[in-house]
């Protein structure tokens, strides 16, 4: 097995995981109520927890004397391989839930097919992902049912932030030469497979919720090999701020 | 008072005196319960506002594991504080009426977080001292004679015990080290450790609402003495990992085994819960702001339920 491939498929994982986790810690003490305010930061909690197995997978497989700690936070921005959907802005609640929505569609079909993965450490990981991944979109697409369903003004910011975020969720799907090998091998997941599933499951709930599915059908990429969004250096300053800041000291 | 109520003062009294706990459905003076409500609001808004100051960091935790640690913290915060407003509702008082007594200014929330968290070590400093402070106040209300409040206490002190080990932890690894983690700590320090012993509130002779609160065993020790017991329990702690005090006067009582501190500044103290501490515009207007922000999603939630509601009818 090539480790460098590997390596790196482990390191988009951990990296979907860390940012997205990052995102959702930015609304403590936000939340539009006490109880909800806790579950957001209860997700970003798992978010953080699976990246850390990730990255310590990936920290291994490098070949270097690597902590978890220095490929969380010691890379350039174009270094850093998340899909764009999970360093999008939360905007307002509806953002939130529509981001959190997507991605979990994605991420249980994801995580229980590599729960099947001939690596075992991967697979071992997705085990244990998969049940939070299956409370992540249980808690979303309730989200996406209420504010759907619940008021105008409701139902107006769910569709605004389904039509924005609509062009990031292609790349959920995307896969390239690394994957192409690794899927040869048993080890990775073939996502490319899963858009179908994703966009059934997007239109069964959206139909309960009152949503339109976006007619937009331009689709935009560029996470995956490290060309991010505008939002995304500002949000690795502050995650990197301590580590950058204070390169001798451990913490 | 006419005859009823000293009649039922009586009895209530009794109860008190023999060590018994109050319920919700039990007859109480109406002082007992507007005191209850006033001290276990603002006991609910300090655990809630108190997320403020820690959630400024979590973003720039220095680790995955510090991210974590902090993250599950904050959670058992809000969730001390959703337990505590039931708890609180159980004497006649919604939330969403306390929540409105927190930004109209009737209800207070612990002063402590009117201070900023300015630097990492900070986040240790809560933990280790204010977290500290609440505990010895906190396992001292386990016996408060208001069930479900004394109930909630000792759930509460649990994780609560959990939170001041991280806390002197995080202070721990920083004294241990470089000069620059050592500087943060010593600094956290010293911002942080004499508005800890002013949690414990005024000196027993200027404590108004003491009296009843005693006789009533709500509070079942005074200020004085829980101040008394978090200094002694602390001060070992800080000098054994290379803290100073930040009090030139401190001491050690050979006769009593007790310590004995400088003059707390009871005008800064006094300035904070007027509302000129460094934080307090800017945590209630936080509060409000997200507050009134999600007004939409609790309407959207609202609006929901009963649709769904009216279907299955």
């Amino acid at each position: 097995m090539n480790n460098s491939e590997l390596y790196n498929y482990t390191l988009r994982l951990a990296d979907n995981a860390l940012i997205l986790g990052q995102r959702l810690s930015e609304l403590c003490s936000k939340g539009p109520f006490l109880e909800e305010d806790l579950a957001q930061t209860n997700i970003a909690l798992d978010y953080i927890g699976r990246a850390q197995s990730l990255y310590n997978y990936a920290a291994q497989l490098s070949g270097k004397p690597l902590s978890e700690d220095e490929l969380a936070y010691r890379r350039a921005e174009n270094n850093y391989y998340n899909v764009l959907l999970v360093e999008q802005p939360d905007e307002d609640f509806a953002h939130t839930i529509a981001r959190q929505f997507f991605y979990s569609v994605a991420d249980c079909l994801f995580y229980a097919e590599l729960t099947k993965s001939k690596n075992e450490t991967l697979a071992s990981i997705a085990k244990k992902v998969i049940k939070e991944s299956k409370y992540h979109l249980n808690h979303s697409s309730d989200w996406v049912k209420r504010l759907g369903g619940g008021t105008e003004l409701s139902h107006e910011k769910m569709q605004n932030a389904v039509n924005a975020l609509w062009m990031y969720t292609d790349e959920l799907f995307e896969i390239d030469d690394i994957e192409h090998k690794l899927i040869k091998e048993g080890v990775a997941v073939n996502s490319s497979n899963h858009k179908s599933l994703w966009l059934a499951e997007v239109t069964e709930v959206f139909k309960e919720a009152g949503l339109s599915v976006p007619e937009n059908n331009f689709m935009m990429t560029g996470g995956r090999s490290g060309n991010h969004s505008e939002h995304f250096g500002h949000l690795l300053s502050e995650l990197q701020y301590l580590q950058r800041a204070y390169p001798d000291a451990t913490w | 008072m006419n005859l009823l109520q000293e009649v039922t003062s009586d009895v209530f009294q009794d109860k008190i005196d023999q060590g018994e706990y109050i319920e919700p459905k039990d007859t109480m003076p109406e002082d007992y319960r507007k005191h209850l409500i006033r001290q276990m609001s603002q006991h609910a808004h300090s655990e809630v506002i108190g997320m403020q100051p820690e959630g400024n960091w979590i973003t720039r935790a220095p680790s995955l594991r510090a991210k974590q640690i902090l993250l599950a913290k904050i959670q058992d915060e809000g969730g001390h504080g959703l337990y505590l407003y039931s708890a609180t509702e159980t004497l006649g008082i919604s939330r969403s009426e306390m929540i409105e007594q927190l930004h109209s200014g009737k209800a207070k929330y612990s002063s402590i977080f009117n201070y900023p968290a300015l630097n990492w070590a900070d986040i240790g400093a809560i933990g280790w001292l204010v977290d500290g402070a609440a505990i010895v106040n906190q396992v001292s209300l386990q016996r408060t004679s208001y069930g479900p409040y004394s109930r909630a206490m000792v759930r509460i002190c649990k994780e609560e015990s959990f939170h001041q080990r991280q806390g002197y932890e995080i202070m721990t690894r920083m004294m241990r080290g470089t000069k620059e983690q050592q500087q943060m700590a010593q600094d956290a320090m010293n911002r942080w450790w004499w508005p800890s012993l002013m949690m414990f509130g005024p000196h027993d002779n200027d404590s108004p609402n003491s009296n009843n609160a005693i006789k009533w065993k709500i509070k079942r020790e005074s200020n004085d003495e829980l101040r008394q017991k978090f200094i002694d329990k602390t001060i070992p702690q800080a000098l054994l990992i290379g803290l100073t005090i930040p009090d030139e006067f401190y001491k050690l009582d050979e006769k009593t085994g007790h310590y004995t501190i400088g003059k707390i500044n009871w005008d800064e103290f006094h300035n904070v819960i007027k509302g000129n501490g460094p934080c307090n515009k800017q945590r209630l207007k936080h509060h409000k702001k997200y507050h009134q922000e999600g007004a939409w999603v609790r309407e959207a939630a609202e609006a929901y339920s009963k649709k769904q509601k009216s279907k299955l009818k």
